[in-house]
């Protein structure tokens, strides 16, 4: 029986499922590439330009590049929640893909790690549109920026797999509503997103820390962009990495038990 | 010889609904085998079953000697698979969709496109080779799914209702595509409504019912067994209902006629002539569909 915690034995065919959303988006590109490049215009000028001309600056630094780690992280949380609760719920129910993909080799930890993996990548590819975007308004600093990359992945995979878990408990497409409005929004606010965590009451201050994922993925991307290095990155990857696998392996977990009959 | 499928006492509950209820059959190398029933009887489950994606509840089941529950990958590598429910992806072509399917199965990207307009080929689908699956008809979806199941050249194919929705011509081209793909050695297992169809291609079949399989044969024999050479039919009326109970005739109504099997009709015949003033009356040869009502009765399925 497979439990709730247990290891999924995932093999490397889960890549043919990651290849085949890949073939799709490549197909679909011109519709891909333009969102993260807008959005990215649209936070600078809106949030960065239009209140940044209040707010000159937040702890010493110019308020726009403040908030530019903020537009990543968000971006990699929103890019990765939405393919992996909508995205992955349309590909299961309504065009019953795992139904065709687990009659081949694939099993279904196979379907489902493949569909984490590539929640992920729309992460990075995300972030690497926005960030020639950002250098190019001179809001980041280069090199260290470019590890906005890897970090976009990880925090993907973080989003992906708490959005997995949400697609194997929803009873339809319908509820995929309350996690965004509930959990994504406040999140989008209260993680140090747009004026920092000092400013909360201390209690929501530690809920923040504790409970919010984006708060740690915007206080990394912040240390590289500024830049602005500290060992408490350590503290962050470690939350953000034992986050990931405790909800990328329930997330599996789930799914089998929804769609393993 | 041990079968391509083996199954003792297989068993599929969903929750307190016995689905499949301790059925045994083996499926032989080479043949074509039928799985008929009812809507609601457990084809489909079985189906799934042996397809390794849905697990038994209990009972023994071998696919090429394997277990399902084992080793479901190296069983599934081998097998060929037409689902009830259509599940063509939406997001590719009809040729994009046979490829990206032989990705599944780690077949190099130049062999699987060789394949897949092999295949279009097959199931006469060529000319509809870049058109996104959405824009097809039922029946070419159903066409392109058949290929689908070919492209990793299984060794043994399970069909749920292949022909369901097709037109007489494509019907008989897929008759046509299982007969070769049998000529080349491939096990088949299928299900269908359709009788006749199971009749013509079936080697052997089973008739299923609540779960349980009530009889297992070649065709032919079954309907020798079961219900005898020829049927005579004559229209119903007192008198012949009378006339038939006086001579001892077992027979069965149905609607507006009464039905009578028989091994020689001329016999039956002569006697409804002799006494029962028949007003319409007609012989034919019995079939599967006499065998498959008499065992599982004439009402309606939930
Ligand atoms: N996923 C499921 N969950 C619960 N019950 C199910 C499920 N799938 C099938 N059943 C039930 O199991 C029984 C057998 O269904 P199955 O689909 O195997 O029938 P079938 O012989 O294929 O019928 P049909 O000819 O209509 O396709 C039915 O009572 C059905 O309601
Ligand atoms: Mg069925």
């Amino acid at each position: 029986m497979t439990h709730l915690f247990s290891v999924p034995p995932v093999s490397g065919r889960a890549i043919r499922v990651w290849h085949r959303n890949l073939v799709v988006f490549v197909r679909t590109w011109k519709v891909n590439f333009f969102p993260p490049f807008i959005d990215a215009l649209l936070y600078l000028f809106a949030i960065g330009m239009g209140i940044g001309s209040y707010i000159k600056e937040v702890d010493g630094v110019p308020y726009i590049n403040f908030i530019a780690p903020a537009i990543l992280a968000i971006s990699v949380m929103n890019s990765a929640f939405f393919e992996c609760t909508y995205g992955s719920y349309v590909r299961m129910y309504y065009q019953k893909s795992f139904d065709a993909m687990i009659a081949t080799p694939l099993s279904i930890e196979d379907v489902i790690a493949g569909e984490l993996l590539w929640g992920a990548t729309r992460s990075v590819m995300y972030v690497a549109i926005m960030l020639p975007v950002l250098f190019a308004f001179g809001v980041i600093s280069l090199p260290l920026s470019l590890l906005a990359l890897p970090l976009a992945f990880l925090g993907g995979l973080m989003f992906a797999g708490i959005g997995m878990c949400i697609t194997a408990i929803t009873p339809g497409i319908d509820s995929l509503n309350y996690p965004m409005f509930l959990f994504i929004t406040p999140m989008m606010l209260f993680s140090g997103t747009f004026f920092p965590l000092t400013l909360l009451p201390v209690a929501f201050q530690y809920i923040a820390v504790a409970l919010l994922p984006l708060t740690h993925v915007v206080a990394i991307m912040r240390m590289f962009t500024l830049p602005a290095l500290s060992w408490t990155i350590l503290l962050h990857l470690a939350w953000i990495a034992a986050v990931t696998i405790l909800f990328c392996v329930m997330s599996i977990n789930l799914m089998k038990k929804r769609l393993i009959v | 010889m041990t079968g391509i499928i083996e199954a003792h006492n297989l068993r599929k509950n969903y929750g307190s609904l016995v689905a499949v209820d301790g059925i045994s059959f083996t499926v032989r190398k080479g043949e074509v085998f039928g799985f008929l029933g009812p809507n609601g009887a457990g084809k489909t489950t079985t189906m799934k079953m042996i397809a390794c994606v849905s697990p038994r509840s209990s009972g023994v089941l071998r696919v090429f000697d394997q277990d399902p529950d084992v080793q479901p990958a190296e069983i599934k590598q081998r097998l060929g698979v037409v689902p009830q429910e259509t599940n063509l992806d939406p997001d590719f072509t009809c040729f994009g969709n046979l490829a990206t399917y032989a990705g599944y199965f780690s077949i190099p990207p130049h062999s699987a496109q060789k394949k897949a307009d092999e295949l279009l080929d097959f199931v006469q689908l060529l000319e509809k080779r870049d058109v996104e699956v959405e824009k097809l008809s039922g029946g070419m979806k159903r066409r392109l799914i058949l290929a689908r199941a070919l492209v990793n050249g299984p060794d043994l194919l399970i069909l749920d209702e292949p022909t369901i929705g097709l037109d007489p011509q494509a019907r008989h081209l897929i008759w046509e595509k299982l007969k070769t793909l049998q000529a080349q050695g491939n096990t088949i297992v299928l299900t269908t409504h359709y009788l006749d169809e199971a009749a013509r291609l079936c080697d052997r079949l089973v008739i299923m019912d609540h779960g349980k399989i009530l009889v297992e044969g070649a065709p032919a024999d079954l309907v020798k067994q079961h219900v005898g050479d020829e049927i005579v039919e004559v229209e119903k009326s007192a008198e012949v209902l009378a006339c038939l109970a006086a001579h001892n005739i077992p027979h069965e109504v149905t609607g507006d006629t009464v039905q009578i099997a028989t091994d020689s009709s001329r016999e039956i015949a002569k006697i409804l002539f002799n006494s029962c003033q028949p007003k319409k009356m007609l012989t034919r040869p019995a079939t599967l569909e006499d065998v498959f009502l008499k065992l599982t009765g004439r009402t309606l399925r939930d």
